[in-house]
């Protein structure tokens, strides 16, 4: 750094040619540099400015390592994710073409695995436990890569291979859900075995995090004696292969080209892609949302930057009396700086990795899977974001200084000039821009999120600024400390913003998060109404119907209504073939509507909860023509109309129909419903199984163990479990994000603090003002005290408000669901706002109470 | 700016008596007592005495001039005087009240009841009108009329039309009659101006030294003032001289 300032040092002004005058060299900028930066972080100074430093960097290298982590435990997973090197998945056995070639290729081993629901239940009788979990039915030698990690009664190890045949293999939650010891008996439709081990990892199931309903494993031949497969079961089948690479390659050439349809071909580069891009967006919206701390820590920088340059002002003065040129000057301006970025990265970088240790513990815990540790590259990316920071926010005051007519050193009201506003915000918003765009992957993406930014800020700081001139009004009615303390807020009106809306910004995000994580649950649950069903019974048969019926009835329950569900493909549209290529253009979800097994139904009528919005009911003249009536989303995404044929593939046979409705659904009623329903009678004769819904009352705790014990192939879905569920991930998920929008609450209180920091002088002034006045220790607290709790009460106003408004909006437009203000956050967020600006604000200006009131008199002995 | 424009405050015409006149006879306690009065401070180069052995009394009413050259100890002598700071040795009488035994908010006390301070820089708070600063000490006290007292002052010092400007708003020569008033609604017994002209230009400190001595006539406070200026030195009823922290002249 020193050699480009090194021939602008004060010797640059002598005249050259004066041949008297030996060769001198420049002054070694980085010793001074060094020099100052130490004197400087001992008088204080520029401690905030480290700090902001910091927190820009432990934010972005925390949510960088954690990211880091979770990708990389995704690609370690991602080879023992099949239990193979290929697997042909289908909702029907995979035989013909696909299986011969896996059977014939040389050097490649074969397994079948069958997965479907069921329901686990462990004892009987009273005792009986039962849950919903999802069987998996292992053949041959699978796993044909990794291993299972079992604990049974010798242990915990790693094993080949799958249960013996007679026994079966429970997972960890689904062990500790219903309390199953090995040793156990454990039913499974028809079915009982003994509970041999509890399965810790499986190999191919690492990271189903989601999916923590219990998994039973069994053998292969058990499989028939549990007489789980009836028609209409969703049942799914994997082929997987494993061996030397050119074999698995030729299969996968093989198999891509016999693919039929609701076939799909897995390899270790395309397995999980929905976690991946789960994680992908993840990762890039805890990014976008640490960048939220990185910009209000810029702020901070920008305040203690332009603090620091001024307190630097008389020394630049005397460095260029002494011949010190403009570039030197710079030179160890921004050497100091760039050595307090370094150390603010190193220090931030250990912290960070402090952090991601903690969260990788209990992520690790949370996801039950070994997580390997972080590379470098989010350490670097965390000192880079510091240092745009530091130059971006920092630079423009600190480079003012080298314009500093030495002629201060005599007139001491000179000073070096404001850095043009332009260039500042020019710098900032460019520095800021590059951030975005960078963590959020896309220009696009970066520039929403910045114009999103720069909106919040601004609708903030309008609602801060109002709020300001309220407090001024205000102020005429108080007395003594307590105007005084207002009266600072609204004398320092712009910093007065800026802090109120840099810690408003982070409380906000708080606030949202909590609206929307806990208040939209529970006004959704509400929304169903306690009369909704909570229980589902699926996979009812058809000679099972009278006996569901009467049970459901001996419970107490009502007549009950059975929807058939019967499985069919889309094959045609208006006698033109369909297949997923027909929806090249359309999005995934169309595409994977167009490739799979729908649910089809058949009712007489409609109940409440579904409203024709287009056609006509059922025609009077009965079924000769099969009819279908259509959800009018479902309908748009496909391109059908009213008077449309389709035709759909039922179990090899052809069910064609005419689009004869659309219906709205409201899907809140949580009663069975279907995007396809038919006229009544036009799917006899086709097979397929039964869905009901009830509601169960909470004390009748034995509904579903008795409905088990009669009909054990049924499935049974409790709501209320899954709704469980879903708060329990939320809150988890809430947790990471929580923590990144603590880093911005940090980042807020740094902004007041570096305001507090640019007025101190004043501060010290002003109180020994009052001190000569006749006021006590007590009342100068009490001035401080309305300042700053005004400050973080505006803060936690202004968050309060606009967290309100945009969970209303959310809950309104996105969820459809009734908004009321929720007072109680409100209270929170202020008083969350008050606790922290009072604590920082009165910490910081601990020092104007001790100031000597002699103070004031100090310019006559100078 | 200069602050000519302002036309002296009526009661300024007191300002008319002869500095001569001592005051009246005290008789009984002085308002101030100062005794073997020293200063010290410890630097790392050793302690460095400011102030040593000042012994004087000022009687109720009386005008004192504190003069000497720079870094002679005056402000540090009207510090400790004011209560503003403690000192190293001896002690200081306030109605013969000992003031350097009191802490700092005992002396706040005191300074709030008894004491009003003119500065040479005006010392307003920027963020408060200039009747809110007037009000301020009688509220910091606990007055409970702390409004008409303080528009009255103003008025006094010719500011009727300017009580809601804040200082910046002010020039020089009104910030330092928002200042004087500010020091006078208290009616304190002891006043101490601190180079009170010393940053306005020769008309305008002229203006504000008669509204000075004549505010101070009219309430009868003792008036203890630091000053550069001899013409105003010459003014006062007594000349306290300090060369080197020691007074050479009482």
């Amino acid at each position: 750094m020193s050699t480009a300032a090194d021939s602008t040092g004060p010797s640059a002004g002598h005249p050259a040619g004066d041949a008297s005058a030996a060769p001198r060299r420049g002054p070694r900028l980085l010793p001074l540099a060094w020099r100052q930066l130490r004197r400087d972080l001992a008088a204080g100074d520029i401690r905030i400015l480290l700090a902001a430093l910091m927190l820009a960097v432990i934010a972005t290298t925390a949510v960088g390592f954690v990211t880091d982590r979770a990708g990389r435990a995704l690609a370690i997973e991602a080879n023992r994710l099949l239990g193979g090197d290929a697997v042909v998945r289908g909702d029907a056995p995979v035989d013909g073409a696909i299986r011969a070639a896996a059977e014939s290729t040389p050097g490649l081993k074969v397994a079948d695995t069958v997965e479907m629901p069921s329901m686990i239940r462990v004892g009987s009788g009273e005792s009986a436990r039962l849950r919903l979990g999802e069987l998996r039915a292992l053949g041959g030698d699978f796993p044909l890569r990794g291993q299972f990690r079992i604990r049974d009664g010798d242990g915990e190890r790693n094993v080949d291979g799958g249960p013996a045949a007679g026994t079966l293999w429970l997972s960890r939650a689904g062990a500790d859900q219903l309390d199953a010891k090995v040793g156990d008996v454990i039913g499974v439709g028809e079915a009982e075995l003994r509970l041999a081990a509890v399965v810790l990892q499986e190999p191919d199931g690492a990271i189903d995090y989601f999916n923590v309903a219990p998994k039973v494993f069994l053998d292969a031949d058990d499989l028939p004696a549990t007489n789980l497969i009836q028609p209409g079961s969703r049942v799914g089948y994997r082929l997987v292969v494993a061996g030397e690479a050119a074999a698995v390659e030729r299969f996968v050439k093989t198999a891509r080209a016999e693919l039929a349809r609701g076939q799909r071909l897995e390899t270790i580069q395309d397995a999980r892609p929905e976690i991946r891009s789960a994680l992908d967006r993840a990762g890039r919206f805890l990014g976008l949302a640490a960048l939220i701390s990185v910009l209000m820590a810029a702020i901070a920088v920008a305040m203690a930057a332009r603090r620091h340059s001024e307190r630097h002002l008389s020394g630049a003065a005397v460095m260029r009396c002494l011949g010190a040129s403009q570039r030197t000057l710079a030179a160890i301006h921004i050497g100091e700086l760039l050595l307090l970025g370094l150390i603010a990265g190193a220090i931030g970088v250990a912290v960070a990795f402090g952090l991601q240790w903690g969260i990788g513990l209990w992520l690790s815990e949370m996801l039950q899977v070994d997580i390997p540790p972080a590379g470098p590259l989010p350490a670097l990316q965390g000192i880079t974001v510091g240092l745009v920071v530091l130059m971006a926010f920092g630079a423009p005051p600190v480079l003012a200084l080298r314009r500093v007519p030495a002629l201060r050193v005599l007139r001491r009201d000179l000073d070096a000039g404001e850095p043009s506003a332009w260039i500042v915000a020019g710098t900032a918003l460019a520095g800021l821009a590059g951030l975005l765009w960078w963590q959020a992957g896309s220009v696009q993406l970066g520039s929403v999120a910045l114009g999103g930014i720069v909106l919040t800020v601004g609708a903030l700081a309008l609602l801060a600024m109002i709020l300001i001139v309220l407090v001024r009004r205000a102020r005429r009615r108080l007395r003594g400390s307590l105007r005084y303390g207002l009266a600072n807020v609204s004398r320092r009106a712009g910093t007065s913003i800026a802090q109120v809306v840099s810690l408003g910004l982070g409380l906000m995000a708080l606030l949202l998060l909590t609206f929307v994580h806990n208040d939209l649950l529970d006004r959704w649950r509400l929304q169903i109404g306690e009369n909704a069903p909570n229980r589902f019974i699926v996979n009812v048969q058809p000679d099972q119907l009278d006996g569901v019926r009467r049970f459901i009835a001996d419970e107490g329950l009502g007549e009950p209504v059975l929807f058939p569900m019967i499985r069919g493909r889309l094959v045609a549209h208006n006698g033109k073939p369909v297949t997923a290529e027909t929806y090249a253009g359309e999005d995934r979800r169309t595409q994977r509507w167009a490739d799979r097994e729908m649910n089809l139904s058949m009712a007489d009528g409609f109940g409440a909860d579904n409203e024709i919005v287009a056609g006509r009911p059922w025609s009077a003249e009965g079924t000769a023509q099969p009819e279908i009536s259509v959800e009018d989303g479902f309908a748009q995404m496909l391109g059908w109309k009213l008077g449309d044929r389709v035709t759909f593939d039922i179990a090899g046979e052809p069910f064609e129909a005419t689009v004869t409705s659309l219906r709205k659904i409201e899907w809140e009623s949580f009663r069975p419903n279907f995007f396809v329903v038919a006229s009544p009678g036009a799917l006899d004769g086709f097979s397929g199984s039964w869905i009901t819904a009830v509601k169960v009352p909470p004390e009748q705790t034995r509904f579903t163990a008795k409905l088990i014990d009669l009909y054990p192939n049924l499935s049974v879905v409790d709501v209320d479990a899954i709704l469980t569920q879903v708060r329990s991930i939320g809150d988890q998920v809430a947790m990471v994000v929580q923590v990144v929008f603590w880093f911005s609450i940090a980042a807020g209180v740094l902004v007041l603090l570096a305001a507090v920091s640019a007025s101190q002088d004043e501060r010290m002034r002003e109180g020994g003002v009052m001190r000569a006045l006749g006021a006590s220790r007590r009342q100068l607290r009490l001035a401080q005290a309305s300042e700053f709790g005004v400050i973080g009460l505006l803060s936690g106003l202004v968050a309060a408000i606009a967290a309100s408004l945009l969970a209303g909006v959310v809950a309104t437009r996105v969820f459809q669901l009734p908004w009321e203000t929720n007072w109680l956050m409100i209270a929170a967020g202020a008083a969350l706002g008050t606790t922290a600006a009072l604590v920082a604000g009165l910490l910081a200006t601990r020092k104007v109470l001790q100031v000597a009131p002699s103070v004031t008199l100090r310019e006559l002995d100078n | 700016m200069a602050d000519s424009s302002v036309a002296p405050a009526p009661s300024t015409s007191a300002a008319s008596a002869p500095v001569t006149q001592r005051p009246a006879a005290a008789g009984g306690v002085p308002t101030l007592s100062v005794q073997n009065l020293g200063k010290r401070v410890n630097l790392p180069s050793g302690p460095l005495t400011i102030l040593q052995g000042v012994d004087f009394e000022i009687a109720r009413g009386e005008r004192i001039a504190v003069v000497g050259a720079s870094g002679s100890g005056k402000s540090t002598l009207l510090a400790l005087m004011a209560g503003l700071d403690s000192p190293s040795d001896g002690r200081v009488e306030l109605d013969g009240a000992p003031l350097s035994t009191l802490d700092e908010d005992g002396r706040a006390r005191v300074r709030g009841e008894k004491v009003g301070f003119v500065f040479q820089s005006f010392q307003l708070l920027p963020s408060l009108t200039a009747l809110e600063n007037v009000m301020l000490p009688l509220e910091l006290r606990g007055d409970a009329d702390v409004e008409g007292p303080a528009r009255e002052i103003l008025g006094r010092v010719g500011l009727s039309e300017r009580l809601d400007h804040y200082p910046r708003q002010l020039s020089g020569g009104e910030q330092q009659r928002v200042a004087i008033a500010r020091a006078f609604v208290t009616r304190p017994s002891l006043l101490f101006a601190d180079e009170p002209t010393g940053n306005l230009d020769t008309r305008t400190g002229e203006a504000i030294v008669e509204l000075l001595f004549g505010l101070n006539a009219d309430a009868g406070t003792t008036l203890v003032l630091v000053t550069h200026d001899d013409r105003l030195a010459a003014r006062c009823d007594r000349i306290l001289r300090l060369d080197a922290g020691r007074l050479v002249a009482a």
